[in-house]
């Protein structure tokens, strides 16, 4: 039992996971959950609960339980103790002022990493301003490599993001040539197939390779399917650079998506074992996103935001290219509006940076929910300077299979433009040789009719 | 004398100056792609203003967002649906979920699911009856725009079938304000009705604000999961026409019935030549 004194009244918080859930900033899913804080001040009276806890008590207490919960004993088994020990003796409070010291510089945060524990990271959290979610992770610098290197200082990247409604390989080339075109790509081109047979999936991934064979572009390629439809592919022999999985904070909700640890190892080796990647070896690339464990009912009464970062906590154990959190896809029913979609979307980025992963955001929302353009205006802005590693890049924001709205190629160009940000550097030196961005100032140059970019192969068009 | 046009060859520094002309009379600077639209209805090609969106694609987003945002909030016009419903011999209910307003029904899909005290009587009221083979229930949805162009138009075509074809015993028309997909199940149980045929606004997309889709769910019951119905998705004009929706749809009415069953075990196998509710043939040598 934790309580919480104030002036007229005492509040109690029966334990570790009431705890975090009421300290939780106000989110539509955590109401619908039934565990959100019930008063403004209740909330606040978690968060003094919370800034006075010990680091410890997330190993000692693991708030989904150790015997029934795979992704708490992958957590709790593979945490660095020499690693935690210089933040051992903080609190969660403590930590949070740690973080904003100068003290807290880039290479003391990637030693830390592994000593931090979702939990841990999800607490402090809570505690933060926004202001502060943005300085500490823009501290972080996390650098992966597969066929080029993300997360560098100074550089923005996108997945270039070209679903069509019927996978049609002329409208999705169409949309990778308009995105090629303003820059974007680096991260990854990475199609969500509309339909998920091995047979159309190699299709997809026979024609990104080509494509990216025949403008020798410095990137990888992804079809995002259910790991065990990647896994098939690869034994036809397709040819897959990175290995994508959805995945969620407990082994329950982990499990509705199909996937457990062990089919993610087995899948990460396979993908390993291709060999394609001619700068390094992180293959896999992950989506996350808050709400997902409730929708799945498979949420053990914990709050969405520490659930979501536990689903970091899976993640780094497979050391992926990419991870980003689809923050507004999933709708009003877990975060209700602009407001609370930002928050959430710079709280997943902190976290998932503060854990040592390459984290980008999927800064997105439906039409059922509060939020429009200018919200996502104010999100990326905020995540571009909080470093976020990626963003997606979609036709004029809109995904015409997905049936919803992400960040544009433009809206990638704006933030290069505005925070001197380029892209990863072997693909910025590919779109100064295409002349889509200029040597000097990085900015997009007017694009050739007769480009060959332009010109697609025989038969697609 | 005549003076022969000066033959200016095209050099890619004529082309730059012809490039530059052209941006002083315009800050939009073009896409010379946009040949490729034909391919999809992405919005490829939009050009730009330095690195940004030409207002043109500004507008164009923000005006296929409101259509879609007003989809969401606009009331299910039930005052006028009621009556022409009635018009093709149909008796209606108005019925309202348990979630109060627009802002509940948005973040508590749990009360969604479920009628209010007034509705539940209104129905309990009407027992005991013998059931029904069949209730229509109609609801907003994510979007009442999907419902107001669509839903008289499929239920006129499809009860006119089965009044050419069948005797079905149809249970009133149910009219249901903040309604979600497996409000049908409690409805459908009231009602005791052998099948629901649910029809609802779907998440309206921005090319799609008007989206209706049908669902089908055999021995509804408070609880049926997901898995138990069937769906017919984008009925619209510009999606699948009403005429085919209707088609569709007595077709899985008809193996629903046949099987005792909806859901992942009801697979859609309808044949190009399907004629809704015709006695079969009888194969040759089988009679």
């Amino acid at each position: 039992m934790h309580t919480c004194t104030l002036q007229h009244r005492t509040y109690g918080f029966a334990d570790l996971a009431e705890v975090l859930a009421k300290a939780s900033p106000e989110r539509s899913g955590d109401r619908l959950a039934g565990i959100a804080a019930t008063s403004a001040e209740e909330r606040v009276a978690a968060q003094l609960v919370l800034a006075e806890l010990p680091l410890t008590i997330f190993l000692e207490q693991p708030v989904v339980p150790y015997e029934e919960d795979e992704v708490t004993r992958l957590i709790i088994d593979s945490h660095d103790r020499d690693a935690f020990a210089p933040v051992a003796g903080f609190s969660v409070g403590e930590l949070r002022d740690w973080l904003l010291s100068e003290a807290a510089d880039a290479e003391t945060l990637a030693a830390l990493a592994p000593g931090l524990t979702p939990e841990m990271v999800a607490g402090v959290a809570k505690l933060m301003r926004v202001q502060d979610l943005i300085l500490a992770a823009s501290k972080c610098r996390v650098i992966t490599r597969f066929r080029n290197t993300l997360g560098l200082a100074g550089t923005f990247g996108v997945r270039l993001q070209p679903n069509h409604p019927t996978d049609d390989p002329r409208g999705i080339a169409a949309s990778i040539l308009d995105g090629l075109c303003y820059g974007c790509g680096d991260a990854v081109i990475g199609i969500n197939p509309a339909t998920d047979s091995v047979d159309n999936i190699r299709r997809l991934l026979e024609m990104l390779d080509q494509i990216r064979d025949r403008y020798r572009i410095p990137t990888q390629s992804c079809v995002l399917t259910h790991v065990t439809t990647t896994m098939e592919a690869i034994r036809c022999g397709a040819p897959v650079d990175l290995c994508f999985q959805s995945i969620a904070g407990t082994e329950a909700a982990n499990r509705s998506f199909g996937v457990d640890l062990a089919l993610l190892a087995e899948a990460h080796e396979a993908t390993l074992a291709l060999g394609r990647g001619s700068l390094g070896d992180n293959v896999m690339y992950f989506e996350t996103g808050q709400g997902s464990a409730l929708s799945a009912n498979s949420h053990h009464g914990i709050d969405q935001q520490t659930l979501e970062a536990r689903a970091y906590g899976v993640a780094r154990r497979f050391r992926p290219l990419l991870v980003n959190s689809v923050v507004g896809f999933i709708g009003p029913e877990y975060l209700y509006n602009g407001k609370e979609i930002i928050r959430a979307g710079l709280e997943d980025h902190f976290c998932g940076k503060l854990l040592g992963l390459p984290m980008g955001v999927d800064i997105c929302y439906t039409n059922h929910a509060e939020a429009d353009q200018d919200d996502m205006d104010a999100l990326l802005t905020l995540l571009g300077a909080a470093g976020c590693t990626f963003i997606m890049g979609v036709p004029g924001a809109d995904d015409i299979m997905l049936n919803y709205q992400s960040t544009s190629f433009h809206d990638a160009a704006y933030l290069r433009r505005l925070l001197g940000r380029t892209p990863a550097p072997e693909f910025q030196r590919w779109l100064v040789e295409q002349g889509i961005v200029n040597a000097g100032d990085g900015r997009l140059q007017p694009i050739r009719a007769n480009s060959r970019l332009l010109s697609l192969p025989e038969g697609w068009l | 004398m005549t003076r022969r046009p000066v033959q200016i060859e095209q050099t890619a520094e004529v082309a730059d100056a012809l490039e530059f002309a052209e941006m002083k009379a315009s800050p939009v600077t073009a896409d010379p792609w946009a040949e490729l639209r034909q391919f999809t209805d992405a919005r490829i090609a939009l050009g730009r203003c330095g690195a940004s969106l030409p207002l043109a694609a500004v507008l164009e987003l923000r005006l296929a967002h409101a259509q879609a945002r007003d989809a969401v909030h606009l009331p299910l016009a039930i005052d006028q649906l009621a009556p022409e419903l009635q018009t093709l011999g149909l008796q209606t209910l108005a019925l309202h979920s348990a979630a109060r307003d627009r802002a509940e029904y948005l973040t508590r899909p749990d009360l969604g699911r479920r009628l209010d005290g007034d509705s539940r009587a209104m129905l309990k009221k009407r027992q005991p009856t013998n059931g029904c083979d069949l209730a229509l229930v109609i609801g907003d949805g994510l979007s009442s725009r999907a419902i107001h162009e669509n839903a008289v138009a499929f239920v006129r075509e499809f009860i006119g079938l089965c009044a050419a074809h069948t005797p079905f015993a149809l249970g009133p028309v149910c009219l249901v304000r903040n309604c979600r997909v497996a409000t049908g199940d409690e409805i459908g149980e009231l009602l005791g009705a052998r099948l629901v045929v649910m029809l609802i606004g779907e998440r309206p997309g921005l090319s799609s604000p008007n989206s209706m889709g049908v669902y089908l769910i055999y021995a509804p019951r408070i609880g049926t999961s997901d898995e138990a119905r069937n769906c017919i998705s984008n009925v619209r004009a510009g999606g699948l026409p009403v005429g085919q929706g209707v088609r569709k749809l007595a077709y899985l009415v008809e193996e629903a019935l046949r099987l005792q069953t909806t859901g992942v075990n009801l697979k859609d196998r309808m044949q190009a030549d399907y004629l809704p509710f015709c006695p079969k043939p009888a194969l040759p040598g089988r009679d």
